[in-house]
């Protein structure tokens, strides 16, 4: 199984400059802080099961620009009608990708829905994306296929779905910035629609 | 009712106005739970090739729609009936912390000539959980004032950054008809 680390390193390895990120609270926020803090990133510390909606809003109003929403499989479950919407409005530019460990990190590992432990059934997310209507869809769990989902997010022209299965292991928290206002205006700076001397 | 509005009243119906306020405000993103108060505006955005149309599977998607929205540099408006307001409270949050402008159009149940009961506990809350969740109200009466209010919501929210709710309640929109 993949470190969580070596593969956020790994998927954006080849970052091109009009992909901007949004990463879903707690453990994909501090995976993607630990490249570097980038304003292009507009990091969750809240809005659990929101994440794939604000990438969605970004897509939509940004077609020249690339999003991926980067989560884990507790924040995407939470907001599981979420990739309803997405597979019905299907923008070009949406890039899915759940770091999926089955577990709730951040509050003491408890198994989520997704946990092959679970004694009486396990949900499997990318069935369920392919069931929204998402046509292209990944299962990773190897480095290389980690390498190919790197290259289609560098390069990718509809909307798609990966699950990246992650180890279960405790990683060092990267601590983004938290003032929601500054990521706003330097998120939209980034984009180009900032207001002037924000 | 000023001689103006009367004048607009008697134009269009109400529902036209909205439409025609929400043009000339910009949206670009129009995004909703149904509810047949809504049908007409619903449709007039969808037939509109400058306004997305998003429906959502629960309310609260459409808070972080208009967040990301607002991100990409787009305006965004969510619609919804009464019962949704309460799927939204923990995601305006992200409305709050970040201060984003927010504008949405709720249509009222549970009060005027209500006939369903399950429909009073949440429309009778509506207008105290979304002021303590941040967000501004806007109460409409009276279809002469529908648009012009609406216009202001949108006015205020973009230009000020803020959180604001228009209220479209019962006995504006009228009795839920069963048999058509």
């Amino acid at each position: 199984m993949l470190n969580r680390r070596k593969a956020i390193a790994t998927l954006l390895a080849k970052r091109g400059k009009d992909l901007f990120i949004v990463p879903g609270l707690g453990s994909t926020t501090y995976d993607v802080a630990s490249l570097g803090d980038d304003e292009r990133d507009f990091y969750l510390w809240g809005a659990m099961g929101g994440a794939v909606m604000i990438g969605l809003g970004v897509a939509l109003a940004q077609p020249k620009r690339k999003v991926a929403v980067i989560t884990g499989d507790g924040e995407m479950l939470m907001g599981i009608g979420s990739l309803a919407t997405a597979g019905v409005q299907a923008p070009p530019n949406l890039a899915i990708v759940v770091f999926d460990n089955g577990e709730y990190g951040e509050t003491g590992q408890q198994a989520s829905h997704t946990h092959a432990s679970n004694a009486r059934g396990s949900v499997a997310l990318t069935g369920v994306a392919q069931a929204c209507g998402i046509g292209e869809t990944y299962e990773v769990a190897s480095e290389a296929e980690l390498k190919v989902l790197a290259d289609r997010l560098a390069n990718f022209d509809r909307t798609f779905f990966a699950r990246v299965k992650i180890a279960s292991e405790e990683t060092p928290r990267v601590l983004p910035v938290r003032d929601g206002v500054a990521l706003k205006h330097r998120f939209r700076r980034a984009m180009g629609v900032g207001e002037k001397g924000l | 009712m000023s001689v103006a509005n009367a004048a607009r009243a008697q134009a269009a119906p109400w529902q036209d106005q909205l439409f025609d306020a929400v043009k000339a405000a910009g949206i670009r993103q129009m995004s909703y739970v149904p509810d047949a108060g809504h049908a007409r505006l619903i449709q007039r955005c969808k037939d509109d090739p400058d306004i997305r149309d998003v429906v959502l599977t629960t309310e609260e998607e459409g808070v972080a729609l208009a967040a990301g929205a607002w991100l990409g540099g787009q305006r965004s408006l969510l619609l919804m009936q009464s019962s949704g307001a309460g799927n939204c409270i923990n995601m305006l949050s992200l409305i709050q912390t970040c201060r984003f402008p927010f504008v949405t159009f709720i249509t009222m149940r549970g009060e005027w000539a209500e006939f369903n009961p399950w429909q009073v506990p949440m429309g009778s809350i509506v207008e105290p959980t979304l002021k303590l969740a941040g967000v501004h109200t806007y109460r409409v009466e009276h279809p002469e004032d529908v648009a012009e209010t609406a216009a202001a919501a949108m006015d205020i929210a973009f230009s000020g950054d803020l959180a604001v709710a228009v209220i479209l309640s019962q006995k504006l929109i009228g009795k839920k008809v069963w048999v058509k």
